[in-house]
């Protein structure tokens, strides 16, 4: 399959056509809307339907030191991704050192609706990935807040002129640990786990059928919330920020592309950890730098996480990381 | 029927701080307080709305509390040192009550 066709197979899919016709309305200025707690409801539903699936494949296949590479290869870019963000954003754009340390700690992390949305598009393809992958997201959420910590934390000393604000880390860290994404997605990939086929036999109808229509009611809300961003603060995106918005996400997965090879993964999963390196936080971050970070300015990083870098990789780099990983794996391409 | 002077505390502030705004306020000493929902608004950092967030890591809520005048002081005090890196708005005003005794 070449990169038109993948990538029209992904474009002409109903979730990718709904966050569309959410970007479009939030644009028309429309008053359609989800209301608030279906729309929190739609996103505890697709985080424990991923753990759990993850879960289930996970009890089906090997335990092998392939789990233990992928895994490591997640907390590596986890970790690495931010500095690099970090080093680039001071040299090619203007923001000050802690909007840079804010921005890049959005990178680092990842994105669940977008690994989410990667995952139906895999199965899709027909290239699901390995069901560890889930674990590898969880993996991949903490290390890069703790660089970000760092980070934020020298530049927050740089502006205080010393003073740095250490002690509220680790209170940071406990409340990102209970974050309730990442407490779902862990907990439904061990009772997947643990129940096994049968256990998805049983929620199948749940989990299964009804998987793709939820996506794309939540992947709609996402076009409104993003389109909506983007049109409040619009002005507070410079060209430079707007440009490492959609360069940033192509490094991470190249990144993903060579820590993912050298653990032997195959093409389902590499697509999945390029994409894991290509998405920007704004779940978990923002809310862990609104306390370690105050200063940063949350309409830069959220509005180009979620109005920039989400629908840049929803529309063009999903079906870009599966042909590169479907290419180097020579599954097809 | 009979009234009491009391402060009315009312703290704009961003939902991730709530916690923290809690806890000062129960080691402060005040006794009760409601956390409302802010819909949308405007300050220095531009404009937000509740609506458009995907997380309550954007959003702003109103902590309303009436206290003792006798406290005021040592509640700011402490209320300033947690949120001098915040966004948000702390205001005081004069409120009459009944029940003085619940404050």
């Amino acid at each position: 399959m070449d990169i038109f066709t993948l990538a029209e197979a992904n474009l002409i899919s109903p979730p990718i056509l709904f966050f569309v016709l959410g970007l479009i309305a939030a644009f028309v200025r429309s008053d359609l809307s989800i209301p608030e707690a279906i729309a929190k409801a739609l996103s505890l539903y697709l985080v424990m339907a991923i753990g759990f699936k993850g879960g289930a494949e996970m009890a089906v296949g090997d335990l092998n030191w392939s789990v233990g590479g992928a895994i490591l290869s997640g907390i590596v870019l986890s970790a690495l991704l931010p500095v690099l963000g970090f080093g680039l954003l001071m040299l090619t754009t203007k923001v000050g050192r802690i909007d840079a340390a804010a921005i890049a700690a959005h990178y680092g992390s990842i994105s669940i609706v977008t690994f989410i949305a990667a995952s139906d598009a895999a199965r899709f393809l027909e290239t699901p990935g390995e069901g560890f992958m889930v674990a590898v997201a969880a993996a991949m959420e903490a290390p890069a807040i703790v660089t970000a910590l760092i980070l934020a934390g020298s530049a927050a000393r740089a502006s205080n002129g010393g003073e740095g604000h250490a002690e509220s880390r680790l209170s940071v860290l406990k409340e990102i640990a209970a974050n309730g994404s990442i407490v779902l997605l862990i907990g439904a990939f061990f009772i997947g786990w643990m129940t096994g086929p049968r256990g998805m036999t049983a929620v199948a109808p749940f989990f299964n059928d009804i998987f793709r229509g939820v996506l794309c009611l939540f992947l709609l809300d996402m076009g409104l919330v993003a389109g909506r961003g983007l049109l409040r603060n619009w002005r507070v995106l410079k060209p430079g920020v707007i440009g490492f918005g959609l360069y940033m996400p192509l490094i991470g997965a190249l990144a993903g592309l060579g820590t993912g090879l050298l653990a032997g993964l195959d093409a389902g999963s590499l697509g999945l950890l390029m994409t894991l390196a290509a998405s920007a936080s704004y779940i978990a971050v923002p809310a862990a730098l609104r306390l370690a970070l105050p200063e940063a300015r949350p309409a830069i990083s959220l509005t180009l996480a979620l109005g920039i870098t989400f629908p840049f990789n929803l529309v063009a780099g999903i079906p870009l990381y599966f042909w590169i990983a479907r290419l180097v794996t020579g599954t097809g391409g | 029927m009979q009234t009491s002077l009391k402060k009315r505390l009312e703290i704009i502030i961003e939902m991730p701080a709530v916690p923290r705004l809690e806890s000062v306020l129960e080691k402060a000493g005040v006794k009760g307080w409601t956390v409302l929902p802010a819909k949308s608004g405007r300050g220095k950092n531009g404009s937000w709305a509740r609506e458009g967030q995907i997380t309550e890591a954007g959003r702003m809520v109103m902590v309303l509390a009436v206290i003792d005048p006798a406290v005021l002081d040592t509640v700011l005090e402490r209320v300033y040192a947690l949120l001098e890196r915040q966004i948000g708005i702390v205001m005081v005003s004069d409120v009459q009550v009944v029940r003085a005794e619940r404050f």
